[in-house]
């Protein structure tokens, strides 16, 4: 399978400056993609879009050449900084599990998801443990891309490093795709097999269309 | 005993429910006996014997008040239980994301809001044949909007956010998400908001009732009471106005407390500390 986004142009209102201009990004099953770029660049937009949470202006983005799927199971699932933002504050972690069908034992133990977790509500869990069940929830079986949205950002480094070497495990075993946005030039360079930069297939500010 | 707050509001709910169920169950079980006429006893000042007095009939004012609050109680039940349920459908609607629907119920919220509330209770219980008939209509369909209002806002904001959109892109349907997610969140709002409607409720069946919209005279309400007691108040017969209007008082501030405690158990932000 592959993902790609084809001349996509962006802004959230029509009397804006373009977020995105012309951006072309293609990614294949099994790749493992960095996006970086300076904050406010439009990274995190460009993940939305990709991931059909936003439709762009101009330009499509297209799963082996079809239209994302607009109802029902995404092949692409969206992780998100905030952990505790993406899950439900008023639901034990078994629901949260249960809701995408992954309440199965081998994906709670690859992610180190402990069984008395399950009874706990969120806001009785670290950042770190809640990230796990994000990823957990969208290791189903029809997932074919991963996009990490400065996923391991607001953790500590231990934590970090585990839940990449997980996430990393699970990505490799089963040939996702995955795209990931980082600061952290470091990890990039450890977790990807591409490092794309922003800026250079952003188009805004020429032809006068640009920010400001 | 060593009690955190929260315990402590829980028996205090507790009690304040106790005592509201206690007075409607003295009105429902006293019987009609101890309202009869009895011209012997007529206009006798509160006593051991009737602490309340009694009015012009030889009447127990302390057994018709009681009977009185009953009735009250239940026209505030079923009213603000149907007004309540009323607002959360309209709220959920309206937050639904169909721009016609939300822009129809805002208008239809600020129509009902425009009116002065005991001019559009008269007219509706008016046309509905007045009686308790008219009155619970009257009520139940004209307290709907201040909840409707906060459910839909509240709805919108949980609609934005990601653990929604994650739903919907694990291939979960606005139906599912609104029963497994919206709703449960929407619990204490309602909850509060029907309890809270109760005082407003009673409030107006007894000015309905008492500006002779609402019940019928020889139903022992408290707006007939009140309206009766103003015959003889001039005749220096205080007592057939202030006990029964002064139960009223403390029956609306009880459901009234009750309604703001259990906020502050319910508030989901210290739901689970």
């Amino acid at each position: 399978m592959q993902i790609e986004g084809k001349n996509i142009s962006f802004r959230y209102h029509e009397r804006m400056p373009w977020i995105l201009k012309d951006v072309s990004i293609s990614i294949e099953e099994g790749e493992r993609v960095g996006l970086v770029g300076p904050s406010g660049y439009g990274k995190s937009t460009l993940m939305r879009i990709l991931s059909g949470y936003l439709e762009p202006q101009e330009g499509s983005v297209r799963l082996d050449g079809k239209p994302l799927p607009k109802k029902g199971i995404s092949p692409v699932q969206l992780i998100y900084q905030h952990p505790e933002k993406a899950i439900n504050p008023r639901w034990k972690m078994k629901k949260v599990l249960e809701e995408s069908g992954m309440f199965r034992e081998e994906v709670m133990e690859a992610l180190g998801i402990e069984r008395d977790w399950l009874n706990r509500y969120p806001r009785e869990l670290s950042g770190g443990e809640l990230q796990r069940f994000c990823v957990a929830r969208s290791l189903f079986q029809g997932t074919h891309f991963l996009f990490a949205d400065e996923m391991s950002t607001m953790l500590d480094v231990i934590t970090q490093a585990q839940i990449w070497n997980l996430m990393l495990k699970e990505v490799k075993e089963r040939r996702l795709g995955l795209l990931m946005v980082t600061h952290n030039a470091e990890l990039a360079k450890k977790v990807c097999t591409r490092i794309i930069n922003l800026k250079e297939i952003n188009h805004i500010g020429e032809n006068g269309n640009g920010a400001g | 005993m060593n009690l955190n707050r929260r315990t402590k509001m829980i028996v205090f709910v507790g009690v304040i429910f106790a005592v509201l169920a206690a007075v409607y169950l003295a009105g429902l079980f006293i019987s009609d006996d101890f309202i009869a006429a009895d011209f012997s006893q007529k206009g006798l000042k509160p006593s051991w014997e009737h602490p309340f007095g009694t009015d012009m009939l030889g009447r127990d004012m302390l057994a018709r008040t009681m009977k009185g609050l009953s009735v009250s109680i239940i026209v505030g039940t079923v009213a603000s239980t149907v007004s309540a349920v009323i607002a959360l459908i309209v709220g959920v609607a309206a937050a639904s994301g169909v721009s016609w629907l939300d822009h129809f119920v805002n208008w239809m919220i600020d129509l009902v809001m425009g009116i002065p509330h005991t001019v559009l209770l008269i007219l509706i219980s008016f046309a509905c044949g007045k009686g308790l008939k008219g009155v619970l209509i009257g009520v139940a369909i004209t307290h709907w909007t201040g909840l409707a209002r906060i459910i839909r806002s509240e709805v919108l904001q949980i609609r934005s956010q990601q653990y929604i959109e994650v739903s919907r892109k694990l291939g979960h349907s606005s139906r599912w998400i609104t029963v497994h997610h919206i709703l449960p969140h929407m619990v204490p709002q309602f909850l509060i908001g029907l309890i809270l409607m109760f005082p407003h409720a009673i409030m107006h069946e007894s000015s309905l009732t008492f500006l002779g919209f609402g019940l019928p005279p020889e139903q022992p309400a408290i707006g007939i009471i009140l309206s009766e007691s103003m015959q003889y108040l001039s005749a220096g017969m205080w007592w057939l106005a202030f006990f029964p209007g002064l139960m009223l008082v403390i029956i609306v501030l009880l459901f009234d407390r009750l309604g703001e405690n259990l906020k502050k158990i319910m508030d989901p932000y210290s739901a689970h500390e």
